[in-house]
């Protein structure tokens, strides 16, 4: 059967890469008991795939994955045994059943949702507006990235701050996270005058299909 | 302090490199009551993370010492150089992984030092935590520093940065520590008195205890224990029985040099290879039953979810159940797609029934150590085995269907000879004829030719080291005789061996020598990019001591040793036995036949028989 799992990568896991956290699937699916289908061949590979990279640092909330396990276990016991199994920084949201058939996972994810917690609360709320601002009224954003040239501008798809409860300031971003382009948020938070050690990437949730409006 | 650390890591993880390696959070990681513990350890690897973490021996401390309640372990690797400047640019101190509580608040440190290229490390380690680096600089509020692993079996170089070195095996004597240091504590006493008392458990050595005289030529006139003139020497610690093995292993989440469930299946080897010190060292041999094995690997790997399980042993396959255990280990990794691994294979007791107990699996590597070229060299170390058994045993390897054939060997023996090196081309292009004959094209070879290190506590302690030329004049006669034949050879580096010679073999002046390079940069030594010999030889030279007299120099055999006041439990009038028979090119048959009188029997007063098995 083929499950879909909704869970949050946080905390200590925020470092683990994705080819990791397949392993960590495959780990957590022995531990509780279930097994995974594999794949044909001399290399046998588990069946597991994951819609989209979380890059490094992030936390994700809404990722997903899809498992091929055997059998047929209820859908309850496995959210109780694999949440058993799980190590710290993973936990399940919630799992649905999806068609055999269903396309896979990668080919369906468009967007990506972030929300950016800025860690010094002290910054000047009205200033990083007007920087907003003043960015997405240029036409294009040239940037150096691994030592290719591209324009962040068209990968903007949304971009605003918020003051929320305790003086502390959010920065909300859409970007695309297809195979054919992918926005990195920090990117964005550079152009804004940040470093790395100055915010916290939060994906919100992966969209699938067409954006909601 | 935790909270600064916490928020720091946060911050500034993101920025350096593989910053998995400092979150912590591992599946069965312990993370117990700081507060309400009374005594507690920060278990200390002086290499990065993922060679730290699926070290066993730390593994099994971790495990012991957390089962107590009043006790807790929690570890702590070396950060890599990025994380070092970033740490000490924000004064963020060295801390555990579990609470996130800096090492200088913990009761004991303890640092796992399996081999000596971890020294820098170590100074790093210390530094980095604010702790000073020589035990007689440090005050009533600084922890104990303490340290085990084969290393310690001669720990003089970096005596004087350790407050306690425990010799030989740590389960039960890590309980001892602990229960000496948590009533010291209670009790208020000095520094001075918790080493007293740890000076009166066997199996540990205060370095600080013993004077070390030396003659005008440099030799060593005297060692002598400052209280105790009738304490000659501090013998080596070890059970009589192993525990039950660790099952829950650390799961890491991030990529680690080996990922498996461990199961050490015997502990000792009655082979008695004279260049192997970890043969000599580790003696008694020490069986686990088949039952205990297989019931630990069934529970590690549904524990842990593992993909691959390993038996570990200095010679696996003279385990006097290995059959048995071999069929479990079958049924264990088909019912649920498991690889396994099975290292230390002999020659000698690789037999058909054990080989067919693998029928059927996906073959990985294969590894066979014939370490010398001729079989007359081959006697000589003790390692009798014929070129005609290795041949045979390399071809039934290739008809059950292995590819990959790893060769191990060594160059540097005494009264070693061109013909014994053109032994190791002929045997290998032997080998390679028989393979290609029986799979073609798929066959590879890889031979591994490593430069004898003369270690303490082994019958060829006292030989000199190989000289450079040499060394690389039977290099080059190596790779030219294989030239064209596609194996593919792999040789250390000769400056690297140096540093494993100085370190190996040095007494108590190398501490300074240790120190100066470490200020002079030398850190990571075990990683080929970042040792620097130079840095090495520079401080030498600053110490104004020669190298010399520890790497090319034949020591006498009335010579007092640096390591003479550590006893492995092997005597040594039997290491001069094992020298002598070697020049005669004798062997001495394997020792479960016949006693050696090695000395282990009389020193422990044990039975080596009736420790070997269980059922």
């Amino acid at each position: 059967m083929r499950i879909r799992i909704v869970f949050s990568k946080t905390a200590n896991l925020r470092y683990t890469s994705i080819l990791d956290v397949q392993k960590i699937w495959e780990r957590t699916v022995r531990r509780a008991g279930f097994y995974l289908q594999y794949s044909q061949g001399f290399h046998p590979q588990a069946k597991i795939q994951a819609a989209n990279p979380l890059p490094l640092g992030y936390d994700g909330l809404e990722e997903l994955v899809d498992l091929w396990l055997t059998g047929g276990p209820a859908p309850d016991l496995i959210v109780q045994q694999l949440s058993e199994a799980l190590p710290d920084g993973i936990s399940i949201k919630r799992i649905e059943i999806v068609p055999e058939n269903a396309p896979s996972l990668p080919k369906q994810v468009d967007f990506s949702d972030y929300c950016i917690r800025l860690h010094d609360s002290e910054q000047d709320f009205a200033g990083i507006l007007e920087k907003i601002k003043s960015l997405l009224a240029r036409e294009t954003l040239p940037r150096t990235r691994n030592g290719k040239n591209y324009d962040l501008r068209p990968l903007i798809l949304d971009l605003a701050a918020e003051r929320i409860s305790g003086d502390s300031i959010e920065i909300y971003l859409r970007m695309p996270s297809n195979p054919g382009k992918t926005g990195r948020p920090e990117e964005v938070m550079f152009e804004l005058g940040f470093e790395w050690q100055d915010f916290q990437i939060v994906r919100r949730r992966l969209i699938l299909g067409e954006p909601e409006p | 302090m935790t909270q600064t650390i916490e928020t720091f890591l946060n911050r500034y993880l993101v920025t350096v490199s593989k910053p998995g390696r400092y979150a912590g959070g591992e599946f069965n990681q312990i993370v117990k009551d700081w507060g309400k513990t009374a005594v507690r350890l920060a278990l200390a690897f002086p290499d990065t993370y993922e060679i730290g973490l699926p070290n066993l021996g730390l593994s099994i401390l971790y495990d012991q010492v957390n089962r107590r309640d009043d006790a807790l372990a929690e570890r702590v690797y070396c950060p890599w150089g990025d994380m070092q400047d970033l740490m000490r640019e924000h004064q963020i101190p060295l801390f555990s992984l579990e609470n996130k509580v800096p090492l200088k608040d913990f009761d004991v440190i303890g640092f796992t030092l399996p081999y000596e290229s971890l020294y820098t490390n170590l100074l790093s380690m210390l530094d980095l935590s604010g702790i000073p680096l020589r035990s007689c600089q440090r005050s009533e509020k600084d922890p104990l520093i303490i340290a085990g692993g084969h290393a310690c079996f001669n720990p003089e170089p970096i005596s004087p940065f350790l407050d306690a070195f425990v010799i030989g095996e740590g389960e039960e004597v890590i309980h001892e520590i602990l229960d000496l240091v948590k009533d010291h504590k209670r009790d208020g006493a000095t520094r001075r008195e918790l080493l007293r008392k740890l000076d009166d458990i066997p199996g540990l050595y205060i370095p600080s205890f013993f004077e070390v005289a030396y003659h005008s030529n440099g030799l060593i006139k005297e060692i002598r224990h400052v209280f105790k003139p009738e304490k000659h020497t501090v013998t080596k610690r070890f059970v009589k029985e192993l525990p039950e093995p660790v099952t829950n292993f650390l799961v890491p989440n991030i990529q680690t040099v080996n990922e498996r469930v461990s199961i050490e299946i015997m502990r000792g080897c009655s082979r008695g290879c004279r260049f192997c010190q970890a043969g000599m060292i580790t003696r008694p041999i020490r069986e686990r039953s088949a039952n205990q094995v297989l019931a630990a690997l069934k529970s590690a790997t549904e524990s842990t979810g593992f993909e691959e399980i390993s038996l570990l042993s200095l010679s696996t396959s003279d385990h006097s159940q290995i059959t048995e255990i071999m069929q479990g280990v079958m049924e264990i990794s088909q019912a649920r797609q498991l690889a396994f691994s099975l290292p230390s294979l002999r020659v000698e007791s690789f037999t058909p029934e054990l080989i067919a107990t693998m029928a059927g699996k996906r073959k990985g590597n294969f590894t066979i150590a014939p370490e010398a070229g001729s079989q007359a060299l081959r006697s000589r170390i003790n390692k009798s085995i014929s070129d005609e058994e290795i041949l045979a045993t390399a071809t039934q390897i290739f008809r059950m269907g292995w590819t990959n054939l790893k060769l191990y060997f060594m160059i540097g023996f005494p009264d070693e000879t061109d013909e014994d090196i053109q032994g190791i081309i002929d045997l290998c292009r032997q080998i390679k004829a028989a393979g290609k004959r029986l799979i073609g094209g798929r066959l590879k070879i890889h031979i591994s030719v490593n430069t004898l290190i003369p270690k303490a506590h082994t019958p060829f302690q006292w030989l000199p080291f190989s000289n450079r030329e040499e060394t690389a004049r039977k290099y080059r006669l190596i790779s030219d005789g294989l030239r064209k034949t596609g194996i593919q050879i792999d040789r250390p580096d000769f400056r690297h061996s140096l540093l494993e010679v100085w370190l190996s073999r040095g007494d108590r002046r190398l501490a300074d020598v240790i120190e100066t390079a470490w200020k002079n940069g030398a850190k990571f030594d075990a990683w080929n990019e970042n040792f620097d010999s130079q840095k090495w030889l520079a401080a030498f030279q600053t110490c104004n001591i020669d190298p010399e007299f520890y790497a090319s120099r034949a020591r006498e055999m009335d010579e007092i040793l640096p390591w003479d006041h550590i006893s492995s439990g092997i005597s040594k009038n039997f290491l001069i036995r094992e020298y002598e028979k070697s020049r005669q090119g004798e062997i001495s048959p394997d020792c479960r036949s016949v006693c050696h009188a090695c000395g282990i029997q009389s020193n422990f007063m044990i039975s080596c028989s009736e420790l070997r098995t269980r059922v």
